[in-house]
């Protein structure tokens, strides 16, 4: 039986009479690379908010390493408005928040890049480093623990050597070009010493020089640091070269699963997403 | 790009803090002589601690409070009422009395002002907990309208035993000396500079950059908030106890909105974000409020009376100001920059690249 | 205390809660749409008062509230332009300081102009007239401010749901800039939105001096805040709501007077405003608003 990392079961996510994730449920193993694609809108960023408890979903359980972390079911108002299924199947509310959710070992990037953007390089990535923080508020001002800290910055340090952004580290992270930005949000994703990496559209404008590099890059992150990664991303190139399984959402409706030669050659993929998008270009 | 050496850096500091404390120090040997000027400087000194406890709040964590008046009066009551001399008690309370439980306790200066800054935090966390939990946006609100209840608790014949509702403290012991209260402020401010540049500092930052970013890296949006809401209450409340000690007597009119207003016009001025600038605007606002005190003093020019020119017209203009500010020149002086030497430098030399730029047109009399 | 006794009060907190009412309406449409708590607003409020004492020198009332209406209007449209409109893109907390200064800004103009001393607010003598029904006895105006405010809102509610302007309004608060994509013109629902609230204001300030009799700088500074807080009360963006949220308000502060803790009739509306988002963060007819990531 594979490792599971992270288990959606029956997640629904319905904005007033919207429903924007229906019934989705998926795993991504230990060690795996697992694309979530699907055409824009078909609630692929929206599943992973609620993974990453930024929503609480409508209904459905979240767990990680086996531990639930989000779970809920149709309350108040929704009771009614309901319009998705497995009603009465889930019967517990656990609502960690997203911060919990980091800590615990999940990372994520977004989709429109939310750098820290009027601080440098290096103080986006020693943020990140903040919360394993031992020391509480009053040794950190008086500086007592100035080792830890200088732990912080060294691995920091390392880290933007490892993405290749050393040289830029007291720039302004909003001034960076694009693709730096992508790389940078990576590295503070990674400061946070995740287990699970969720990417969401990381080569999202960027020319095909980049997304080769891209792809190396992503490969590089998980043996390094032994990390799984779960990925949204429209470059089909991209998505069916590095995936080792892929999920596809429509309307938000899991339609499709399965490696990328089997959901190449899926009829209902080929009529909701690839066909549409081969028209498109 | 220009820069200094380190060692000139340090130097030219130490001069700079030298010459402070010289100044001060021959201020405070001729007292009767400076009285004037030492009053402004405290007072800017004063406002300098909860401009930068504003700043702290407001430029590096980005929540907006106006409760800064009403801090201070918590500060400010706490200190007079346990430091005026229990003989003085009588003369003070002479209408009412005062409260059995006080009538004999006396502090120490130091302890009164951090009991004082406790006081503030204490209340600011009851009051700003609940709201930071939800929406920040009725912070400032929430603090506004409590800062008001504050001062009419203060004047409520209720509790009249206690703060001698409207009739105020008097004879509160006065400073030893200018240095103490230039002492005790750039302590305060220190502590903050440390606070603001340790990881909780950065925190701070990242959440006023962008909430859902910051939480996503792990850090818990609303332990930080009240943390830093909490840290710049306590130190609003340590200035409204120097404020008291400088003030000597205080009233619940003290602390009207107006001032939580000419202290969110310092950090404005000095730049939302930049400590020295808080710093630089405090002593600039206070300076400016004197110099421009003849505004309200009716103006006659060779028998013809300015008109304008009368009582309330200063702060028609001060307002002007933080308008024009906020309008304009967003950035304030400083910008979120803070005070370097490099800074200076750079300043000075595209003031003369400037003058050298005109030097032709102006027949070189520039070059001298 | 007897049956028309506590009646007696409760008129009288329908009439002040019907003020707080119309003033509220402004700060909730302003946040609505802006995202904006317009600290101006009570202060607007206050200068509406001054331009009745003024207008009444020289008008008979009937020619001096129609005056007042405009002269408050023009105000209210004249101070968006000026200040708000210039901070469109600027960070929020810029156009929150803005709003700050054009109040300390009317203050202290108002304290210049006409000194910090409270002036008497000249009677309307129809509006003063004491009329009685059955125990109760009051002036008009007690009776005529509900009245007049659910008329009020009533027809702005109408205007906002059936009319062009309105559907434009709705859109924006929805979602600013998709509007704008739209086609709508921004600038043109905001300055009807401030004309409207201007308006309210004009109308509460001429029913609430009227009970007061006297205005000085500051006397908008409390009421506002507390207005807000009606319109938190209520659900921001919700005018209904900020309707009730100011009946609630009037209510409870006339009946804390009445049992004798004036003091704390002040106190108890930020009380309040805390109980509410602790227990219902998005008032009583608020909706609930996901923010996009």
């Amino acid at each position: 039986m594979p490792d599971n990392v992270l288990h959606l079961a029956d997640v629904t996510m319905q904005f007033g009479g919207v429903v924007a994730v229906n019934n989705l449920s998926l795993e991504v193993n230990r060690g795996e690379i697992v694309a979530l694609i699907g055409p824009n809108g078909a609630g692929k960023t929206t599943a992973f908010n609620v993974a990453t408890g930024v929503y609480a979903p409508t209904n459905g359980r979240v767990s990680f390493n086996g531990e639930t972390i989000v779970s809920n079911f149709p309350q108040g108002k929704m009771k009614k408005m309901y319009a998705g299924e497995n009603r009465g199947k889930y019967t517990d509310v656990v609502r960690k928040t997203p911060d919990v959710i980091t800590k615990l070992g999940i990372a994520r990037t977004f989709q429109n890049i939310r750098l820290f953007k009027n601080l440098t390089v290096f103080e986006n990535v020693l943020i990140a480093k903040h919360m394993n923080m031992k020391a509480g508020l009053f040794l950190s001002t008086c500086m007592i623990n100035y080792k830890e800290e200088r732990e912080m910055r060294r691995q920091s340090t390392e880290l933007l050597e490892i993405v290749g952004l050393a040289e830029l580290r007291s720039e302004i992270s909003g001034s960076l070009p694009y693709g730096q930005q992508r790389r940078l949000e990576i590295a503070r994703a990674l400061a946070t010493e995740p287990s699970l990496l969720l990417l969401d559209e990381p080569a999202a404008g960027m020319n095909p020089q980049e997304t080769n590099d891209l792809t190396s890059f992503i490969y590089q992150l998980r043996d390094d640091f032994h990390l799984t990664i779960f990925m949204i991303e429209h470059h089909m190139n991209l998505v069916m070269e590095i995936s080792d399984r892929i999920y596809v959402l429509d309307f938000g409706k899991l339609i499709a699963a399965g490696t990328p030669s089997e959901v190449q050659n899926n009829q209902r993929v080929i009529d909701a997403y690839l066909g549409v998008a081969e028209d498109g270009e | 790009m220009m820069s200094m050496k380190p060692r000139t850096k340090h130097i030219l500091s130490i001069a700079l803090a030298a010459a402070v404390i010289a100044m001060l120090l021959y201020l405070d040997s001729n007292k009767a002589q400076y009285s004037y000027s030492i009053a402004i400087l405290e007072r800017s000194a004063i406002y300098a601690v909860v401009a930068v406890s504003m700043n702290l709040l407001t430029g590096f964590t980005g929540l907006f409070s106006l409760g800064q008046a009403g801090f201070m009066a918590i500060g400010a009551y706490t200190v007079g009422i346990l430091t005026i001399p229990v003989e003085a008690r009588p003369n003070v309370y002479y209408i009412n009395g005062i409260a059995e439980p006080l009538a004999n306790v006396n502090l120490p200066f130091w302890a009164a002002l951090i009991l004082g800054g406790l006081m503030a935090a204490l209340v600011g966390g009851l009051i700003g907990i609940p709201v930071l939990r939800l929406k920040s946006d009725y912070l400032a609100i929430a603090t506004l309208g409590f800062s008001e209840i504050i001062r009419a608790l203060i004047a409520a014949p209720q509790l009249d035993r206690i703060t001698n509702g409207s009739y105020g403290l008097k004879s509160i012991p006065a400073f030893s000396s200018i240095l103490q209260v230039f002492g005790i402020a750039a302590l305060c401010i220190l502590i903050m500079i440390l606070v603001i540049n340790s990881s909780y500092g950065r925190a701070f930052k990242a959440i006023r950059e962008d909430e859902t970013a910051a939480e996503a890296m792990g850090i818990n949006l609303f332990k930080h908030k009240s943390m830093s809401f909490v840290i710049s209450c306590f130190f609003t409340g340590i200035s409204g106890g120097l404020l008291a000690v400088f003030m000597r007597s205080i009233d619940s009119k003290t602390f009207q909105v107006n001032l939580t207003y000419d202290i969110l016009l310092i950090v404005v001025l000095g730049g939302l974000g930049s400590i020295t600038g808080s710093v630089l605007a405090s002593f600039l606002m206070t300076a400016g409020r004197e110099w421009l005190r003849f505004f309200d003093v009716p103006l006659v020019i060779g028998g013809f009376s300015v008109p304008l020119f009368r009582n309330g017209f200063r702060m028609v203009i001060f307002s002007l100001i933080l308008m024009a500010v906020v309008l304009y020149y967003r950035k304030g002086l400083m910008g979120n920059k803070e005070f370097s030497w490099d800074g200076i430098l750079r300043f000075f030399y595209r003031i003369a690249g400037r003058l050298r730029r005109k030097t032709p047109g102006n027949g070189g009399e520039a070059n001298a | 205390m007897t049956l028309s006794v506590f009646l007696q009060h409760c008129l009288t907190g329908i009439s002040l809660g019907g003020a707080y009412a119309l003033i509220a309406i402004g700060y909730t449409m302003v946040y609505g749409i802006l995202r904006l708590i317009n600290f101006a607003h009570g202060d607007i409020f206050m200068m509406a008062g001054y331009f009745m004492i003024f207008a009444m020198v020289s008008f008979p009332w009937y020619v001096a509230i129609p005056l007042v209406l405009i002269a408050t209007v023009l105000l209210g449209v004249f101070i968006e332009r000026a200040a708000y409109k210039p901070l469109r893109n600027a960070p929020r907390m810029s156009i929150m300081i803005s709003a700050i200064g054009v109040s300390y800004l009317l203050q202290n103009l108002a304290t210049y102009l006409f000194t910090a001393l409270p002036r008497g607010y000249p009677t309307i003598p129809i509006l003063k007239k004491i009329f009685q029904i059955g125990p109760l006895s009051a002036s008009l105006v007690t009776f005529i401010t509900p009245v007049l405010t659910l008329a009020l809102v009533y027809l702005l509610v109408f205007l906002i749901n059936h009319s062009k302007v309105g559907m434009a309004m709705r859109a924006v608060s929805r979602d600013f800039e998709t509007a704008q994509l739209m086609g709508i013109k921004i600038n043109r629902v905001i300055t009807i939105t401030f004309a409207i609230g201007s308006l309210l204001a004009a109308v509460g300030s001429i029913l609430y001096f009227t009970d007061r009799m006297a205005v000085f700088p500051f006397s908008g500074a409390l009421p506002g805040l507390k207005c807000f807080v009606a319109a938190v009360l209520g659900g921001i963006g919700s005018i209904p709501g900020a309707m009730v949220g100011g009946f609630i308000l009037g209510l409870g502060e006339t009946a804390l007077v009445a049992l004798g803790y004036s003091t704390f009739s002040d106190a108890f509306t930020f009380v309040l405003l805390i109980l509410m988002l602790l227990i219902r963060p998005t008032g009583l007819f608020g909706e609930k608003v996901t923010d996009k990531v």
